[in-house]
């Protein structure tokens, strides 16, 4: 399983339904969160170069506020979230009561920093309590970090695992849905699993699809 | 891992704990930039090696290229930015990468006696930088700072 020969459509199809059962547990806890309905779907499983991991969070120099944290435990790998200036200050708003919130001061989020982290850790855990239920492993996540930076350089740190191993990665994309005044828009934001190349086999031996 | 001549550019975007590495001849109007990720190729953990992304071969690589195009090693100059530390948290190893980038390339640089002439690196913000063979300058561009040439 070390090169991308040995990953077929089968792994990646049996990557999208733990990404899906994840995503539901996470929306349903975003959900009570917010008290807004929240839908997560995986529109695909990929296995992208860089630059197309850039692009599918929006371009390198497009400024995102994104949540990192790592995935440790008999899996490894890094988790992200990145979403819009406009949903991260919306999210916070709601979390935080303060409706005259915005990010103009990138240096000092103050709460916001707060709020945003505790969205990170909400829809961690639930995502990877469920893939842990289902594939019987023992995967945790840690204390999330944030950053309002450029996609490039939030997302490249996230690479350097996998760097070390090859110059393609496996993304699990997970768009979240967010209802508005015309219906659940895709605005909310995406976030991303990426499984350090050491712990496929592990993922797919506990699935039994090795 | 590109050149170019004057009147032509040359940028990368996005930089993270990445540094980019311009190296130039000011009288022959042309430079190269290495997009460094990996301080030490020894870390490549994968048979097939992309030279371009470790600081040791990248620089190799990208002098290679240069004296191909006629440079005289002697009159190359560096000019670098990147090396951010974006992230609190993480592993100890990748942590500290962006760091471990700018010392790297600085070491790599001292082998070849390659002076460097300008440089802005560390701190927590990513940067777009974008250099101009003709007049040597390197723009860098951050998100809460602006625009600065060095």
């Amino acid at each position: 399983m070390d090169s991308k020969n040995d990953i077929t459509e089968m792994h990646l199809d049996v990557l999208k339904e733990i990404g899906n059962i994840g995503a539901a547990h996470a929306a349903t806890s975003l959900s009570q969160l917010l008290g807004q309905k929240i839908d997560m779907r995986v529109p695909k499983v990929e296995l992208v170069t860089f630059d197309e991991m850039f692009d599918l969070a929006g371009g390198t120099e497009k400024v995102v506020a994104g949540i990192f944290l790592r995935i440790e435990g008999e899996v490894t790998g890094t988790m992200f979230f990145v979403l819009t200036i406009e949903s991260a200050t919306q999210f916070i708003r709601k979390l935080t009561g303060d409706v005259a919130f915005s990010i103009n001061d990138v240096g000092d989020l103050g709460m916001g920093a707060s709020a945003l982290q505790e969205l990170g850790n909400i829809l961690s855990g639930s995502y990877l309590s469920a893939l842990s239920d289902f594939t019987s492993l023992n995967i945790y996540p840690t204390v999330p970090s944030l950053s309002i930076d450029m996609v490039g350089a939030i997302v490249s740190f996230g690479l350097i695992e996998v760097s070390q191993y090859s110059d393609e990665v496996i993304v699990i994309e997970t768009e979240i849905l967010q209802e508005g005044e015309q219906g659940m828009s895709s605005l909310a934001g995406h976030f991303f699993l990426l499984p350090d190349p050491q712990s496929y086999r592990t993922i797919f031996s506990s699935l039994g699809v090795l | 891992m590109n050149i170019a001549k004057s009147p032509h550019t040359i940028r990368t975007s996005g930089l993270g704990s990445c540094v980019g590495v311009v190296l130039y001849d000011s009288s022959k109007k042309i430079a190269g930039m290495v997009h460094v990720m990996l301080p030490d190729s020894e870390l490549g953990k994968s048979t097939k090696l992309n030279v371009a992304k470790f600081a040791d071969t990248g620089i190799h690589a990208m002098l290679e290229l240069l004296k191909s195009q006629g440079v005289r090693p002697f009159s190359i100059k560096a000019k670098i930015a990147g090396g951010a530390q974006m992230f609190q948290f993480g592993s100890n190893d990748t942590i500290r990468i962006g760091p471990r980038n700018v010392e790297a390339v600085k070491k790599e640089l001292k082998r070849y006696s390659i002076p460097i002439v300008a440089e802005d690196t560390g701190g927590s913000s990513g940067r777009t930088i974008e250099f101009d063979p003709d007049t040597s300058i390197l723009s860098v561009r951050t998100v809460n700072a602006g625009t600065q040439e060095i």
